[in-house]
């Protein structure tokens, strides 16, 4: 502080009363008054300018990639890639509508969700608090963090043939490799959180009388949230690809299954169906991951 | 002010024969050697010293975050041993849980201690009201000024009711108008509580304006080098910084703080030399600069 500032200060004591003087970013703006319907439709323009473009020009480029699509397949170009039996967006539109009447379509879908939500909440439930209590104590983490090391780097799909010898069933192996797929980011993403925790924090809850367990509920596990939903949403993406790698290799039924047995019966339109249909149920968990983490952490910064 | 008859016997802070040393790999390395301190109870006591003399570390021994190597730390005779409520601590990063809103963080150390919910919300929002803090309740710590964070982090202290309230360097990061406003705050609460208060900080005006006795420390590793009384009377008023007798002990403090920093800053300035340079400029000589 300076004598100087001290000074400025002399010329107001009335100032110095606990709520005045600061300005705060929490403080609502005073509105302008709105004088028309049409008035406040534009200023919503206005202040929602980044968010229209970003939608338009998202639509535009969709539709760029629809056009550009029909007219590959419509006149079947070969230019170093073969579009010659590949379906055109139309003929999709049709499978699609053929599809949704018909059960199997469904019942495929409902099996690799299923799947889905049985490998990922396991991992969740099991990489989560693993890694809590690894990034809390030193030996465990020494214990266990060599053999996650180890098992970590191999892919979900190399898990496939010795998924089918562990297990009795091949439903077992499935959600067995989705779960692999998504339990390892789940981890090393709490671990990382869990080893950013601030100190600082930890001492004031010591301060405050906080006991170890309260410590670990009130200061650790939120202070790893962030993270540990970074970890979920990119657990949540390898838990489809490594879904749909089991589904083609060694599945019956599920959406992987469909899009390849839609290649051997030659079904050509089926198999872009297939795809689109595997990105829509991805794009659509990782929402639900987001919006979950949204929803438990209200205070932001994600 | 005259208090002292409604002091209450709580909050005597004792430090005795106090030595701190970390361990590294060519041997122990001295923070702080041979230091005795004490803050009575009500008092209002501060810790200068220059850049890493150690006057954070004793009061995270004081807190009971770092063992003291030799000596031993006593409040109201008994021997801290590690955190606890009954030391309330102020950070210099203020410190709040992000993910709780304000209410909830004044709110914490009520609920270690067991409160039901109804109770410590009440308790709550009654000490949010005198920091001028109510209209925030409902706020996430991210929201807030930095003063204000600061002003939750004192109430959140003040909470539990804690005997002593230990405060490092806590308006450090606020700028030079807030942090003003943010000493009136705290000497007004420390006068309605009456608790005891050590104050860690490298301000030597803001040191002398709110403290009953300031000690200064020496370079590393630091032990105290002087015990500064000051007399001022209270309530102060922000005139009092140009009166004769604060600008005489702020000259004090200085020249003690002077001394101590130019040794931090391994050795001592020749001032001999410097006279003897005829560097101009804009017609002071470097040595007047300096």
């Amino acid at each position: 502080m300076t004598s100087s500032a001290l000074l400025r200060r002399e010329a107001e004591p009335a100032a110095i009363a606990a709520d005045t003087a600061e300005p705060t970013r929490a403080m609502p703006t005073p509105a302008l008054p709105a004088r028309s319907a049409s008035a406040m439709a534009a200023r919503w323009i206005k202040l929602n300018k980044e968010r229209i473009r970003a939608l338009l020009l998202g639509t535009i480029s969709l539709l760029l990639f629809l056009v550009a699509w029909h007219f590959l397949t419509k006149y079947r170009v070969v230019f170093f890639v073969r579009f010659t039996n590949v379906p055109s967006p139309l003929a999709v539109h049709a499978s699609f509508v053929k599809a949704i009447h018909d059960p199997h379509f469904l019942m495929h879908i409902a099996l690799s969700c299923r799947r889905i939500f049985l490998g990922f909440s396991l991992a969740a439930l099991i990489g989560v608090p693993l890694g809590l209590v690894m990034g809390r104590f030193k030996l465990v983490h020494e214990t266990i963090f060599p053999v996650a090391e180890v098992l970590r780097p191999i892919p979900a799909i190399a898990w496939v043939p010795m998924a089918i010898m562990l297990w009795p069933t091949n439903e077992q192996s499935i959600v067995f490799i989705t779960f692999l797929g998504s339990f390892f980011p789940i981890l090393v993403n709490t671990l990382h959180g869990m080893s950013l925790v601030d100190p600082v924090l930890v001492r004031a809850a010591q301060c405050l009388g906080a006991q170890e367990r309260a410590i670990f509920r009130e200061v650790y596990f939120p202070a790893s949230l962030p993270h540990i939903f970074t970890g979920l949403t990119v657990g949540m993406g390898v838990a489809w690809v490594s879904l749909i790698a089991a589904e083609m290799i060694s599945g019956q039924y599920g959406i992987g299954y469909f899009t390849w047995e839609a290649y051997s019966l030659v079904q050509y339109a089926d198999i872009a169906l297939g795809m689109i249909t595997i990105g829509v149920l991805g794009l659509a968990s990782s929402l639900l991951v987001r919006a979950i983490g949204k929803l438990v952490m209200p205070w932001g910064r994600t | 002010m005259s208090n002292a008859d409604a002091r209450p016997a709580q909050g005597h802070i004792e430090v005795k024969d106090f030595a701190l040393s970390y361990e590294t790999i060519d041997g122990a390395v001295a923070a702080v050697t041979e230091t005795n301190i004490h803050v009575k109870p009500g008092e209002f006591v501060s810790i200068v010293g220059p850049s890493g003399c150690g006057k954070s570390t004793l009061l995270n021994a004081v807190a009971g975050f770092l063992k003291p190597t030799a000596g031993v730390v006593t409040v109201d005779g008994e021997k801290v041993n590690g955190p606890s409520a009954e030391r309330g601590m102020v950070f210099q990063q203020y410190s709040l849980f992000p993910w709780k809103t304000v209410r909830e963080n004044v709110e914490f150390g009520l609920k270690m201690r067991g409160m039901d919910r109804s109770q410590r919300e009440r308790a709550a929002r009654t000490l949010l009201g005198l920091a001028g803090l109510e209209a925030f309740e409902k706020h996430y710590p991210d929201r807030l000024s930095g003063g204000m964070k600061q002003r939750v982090g004192i109430v959140r202290a003040l909470a539990t009711g804690p005997k002593v309230l230990l405060l490092d360097e806590p308006f450090g990061a606020l700028d030079a108008q807030t942090r003003v406003i943010m000493q009136q705050i705290l000497t007004n609460m420390w006068q309605r509580l009456k608790i005891s208060v050590l104050f860690v900080t490298h301000d030597i005006d803001e040191a002398i304006f709110l403290s009953d006795r300031v000690y200064c420390m020496t370079a590393r590793p630091g032990s105290i080098k002087a015990e500064i009384p000051i007399p001022l009377e209270r309530p102060r008023q922000q005139s009092m910084m140009m009166s004769s007798e604060f600008l005489a002990l702020r000259r004090g403090l200085m020249s003690l703080i002077r001394e101590e920093s130019l040794k931090a800053m391994g050795g001592e300035i020749n001032d001999l030399a410097m006279q003897g340079l005829t560097i101009d400029l804009h017609g002071h000589s470097l040595a007047d600069v300096l």
